[in-house]
């Protein structure tokens, strides 16, 4: 009865049994991550990006260098050599969508905040090739020009909040902030701050080295500056993290 | 031939557009034999790695590995990507560590005494400083002038001594002179650039620079106070010597005529600085790799 031919002849019926193959594969990978309480590392200092660092991933999202950067160390040994500690799962649990990637034209840049200097940052982004002679990187000189759009951050952060990002609206969830984060952190995800924050925030870093005006090159490099910076891995034995896998 | 193999084969029984027809043949034994071999490797795999998840937890498989963990015990795991990290990393640090043990031991002049030694720091600075200083003061160190000072001339801002760049390195830097165009008019800083340009040899009104030598050394200007009373500088506080032809931040010498040279310098005095930032390391490399680099660094052809 249940032949072969049978279903190569229904296109209805031959879809559905696609749809159910695949997604049995999906179900088989993704199911249990929800339900393994260990996939997660617990550890101190990760927190939900500031308004500014926020915007400046949305900048990083919409020029695409996700295409050919990655943010995520593994564990082996040349790339412990070359960019440091493996990426933890907690690292990127604020991040919607994550920026693993799935592509290195470039080098990883899971840790590459603080690494360099601000004005590095902006010389680079402006003309890589002025800086590492055989980059292949295009440049982005517009983000210094274009004066950074932060109308909508008190509405980006609240989608973010929707997805699960603790940022806080109500005193009772910026109290719990306070708890978790500290003062000086919860503050900054306070969203109905969010505005105040992000240029309180461009001004005192002085990211782009022009105080004046608040640049799509302030936010993107005050995110490339925070990028791996967040876990103190001097507090932490690697065995611990060992047994989350 | 082919009309002949037609009629042997075994076909579906399905007939398309009058004679088209589909062969029914059984698959070649070579391909089944893989994929019997495929199917058996799989359940292998299962048993050795970890592999499915089982309620909260999953199946962890056979395979353990042994590695030396932060505090030096020996520990057992199941066998996964992070516990084989820390073991390949052992492995790798216990061929260079008897090297990085005497470097961290030994006096920079006796490092550079032993050219074992001075071989070692050779190479494994090479790739450190590729991985860390280069994206600034480029691939040998000759640095980039209006951003990052060069590392092989011996003009040191902050002093080109082993102690001195071991400094540097361990805390970062960062250089900063304020800014004189609201404390001077445009007659005063030109005379300043004047002076300044003077200092080095370069071509300059005469008149303007005496002027500029008085203002320089004047409580208004106060220049003396960072840059010394001879101009030479002062390396504990990274002001730069103004009476050599060196040039990081005003770029004198890419100037074609005497005038821009002095616009240039004028540029920098009326703006003042809050740049030349370099980032500490101490975070992010362990003491005997900076002590390795510093070594390398002060060997690049400028150390003191």
């Amino acid at each position: 009865m249940f032949k072969h031919e049978w279903i190569e002849k229904n296109v209805g019926i031959m879809l559905v049994a696609i749809m159910l193959a695949i997604s049995i594969g999906g179900m088989v990978e993704i199911t249990p991550l929800f339900f393994i309480k260990d996939t997660v590392e617990k550890v101190a200092g990760v927190r939900p990006y500031t308004p500014l660092e926020s915007r400046g991933r949305d900048i990083y999202v919409r020029e695409g260098c996700y295409l050919c950067h990655s943010q995520m160390i593994r564990p082996f040994r040349d790339e412990a050599l070359r960019y440091g500690h493996y990426s933890l799962a907690a690292e990127s649990q604020y991040d919607h969508p994550f920026q693993w990637g799935s592509k290195r034209t470039g080098p990883d840049l899971a840790r590459v905040g603080k690494k360099y200097s601000n004005e590095w940052h902006v010389q680079h982004l402006n003309d890589p090739k002025s800086m590492v002679p055989a980059s292949v990187m295009p440049r982005y000189p517009w983000l210094l020009t274009t004066p950074l759009d932060y109308s909508d951050v008190t509405d980006r952060l609240k989608a973010l909040r929707q997805v699960g990002v603790p940022y806080s609206l109500t005193q009772g969830e910026y109290d719990r902030n306070v708890k978790e984060f500290g003062a000086d952190v919860a503050k900054m995800l306070h969203i109905p701050d969010a505005q105040k924050n992000l240029i309180a925030q461009a001004q005192a870093g002085n990211y782009d080295g022009d105080r004046s005006n608040v640049s799509e090159m302030d936010a993107l490099v005050a995110y490339l500056q925070v990028l791996g910076t967040m876990v103190d891995f001097s507090k932490y034995d690697n065995d611990e993290f060992v047994k989350f896998r | 031939m082919s009309q002949q193999k037609t009629q042997m084969a075994q076909t579906t029984g399905h007939v398309w557009d009058d004679d088209l027809q589909e062969y029914s043949n059984p698959l070649p034994s070579w391909w089944l034999i893989g994929f019997y071999a495929s199917v058996i490797m799989a359940l292998i795999y299962w048993m050795i790695y970890p592999a499915w998840p089982v309620g909260k937890h999953f199946t962890t498989g056979f395979n353990t590995v042994t590695y030396v963990n932060d505090k030096g015990q020996e520990k057992t795991w199941h066998w996964n990507t992070r516990a084989q990290l820390m073991k390949d990393m052992n492995e790798a640090q216990k061929m260079q560590k008897p090297y990085f043990d005497k470097v961290a031991a030994m006096s920079f002049a006796d490092i550079a005494r032993d050219p074992e030694l001075t071989n070692f720091v050779n190479s494994a600075g090479k790739a450190l400083f590729a991985d860390n200083c280069a994206a600034c003061h480029q691939s040998g160190g000759q640095g980039k002038p209006g951003f990052f000072p060069n590392l092989t001339d011996d003009d040191w801002l902050y002093g080109g001594t082993y102690a001195n760049i071991q400094e540097s390195i361990t805390k970062g830097r960062h250089g900063y002179m304020p800014a004189f165009k609201e404390v001077l008019n445009a007659t005063q800083l030109d005379e300043l650039a004047n002076y300044v340009a003077s200092l080095s040899g370069e071509k300059a009104d005469a008149a303007k620079a005496k002027a500029g030598d008085a203002l320089f050394h004047s409580e208004t200007a106060a220049c003396y106070y960072c840059h010394g009373n001879d101009a030479k500088g002062r390396q504990q506080i990274g002001s730069a010597n103004l009476t050599d032809k060196i040039w990081l931040w005003a770029d004198v010498p890419g100037q074609g005529t005497p005038e821009k040279k002095v616009e240039a310098i004028r540029t920098v005095i009326a703006n003042g600085l809050n740049r030349g930032v370099m980032p500490a390391w101490e975070d992010r490399l362990k003491p005997e790799q900076i002590k390795l680099l510093t070594a390398y660094v002060h060997g690049l052809g400028g150390g003191k």
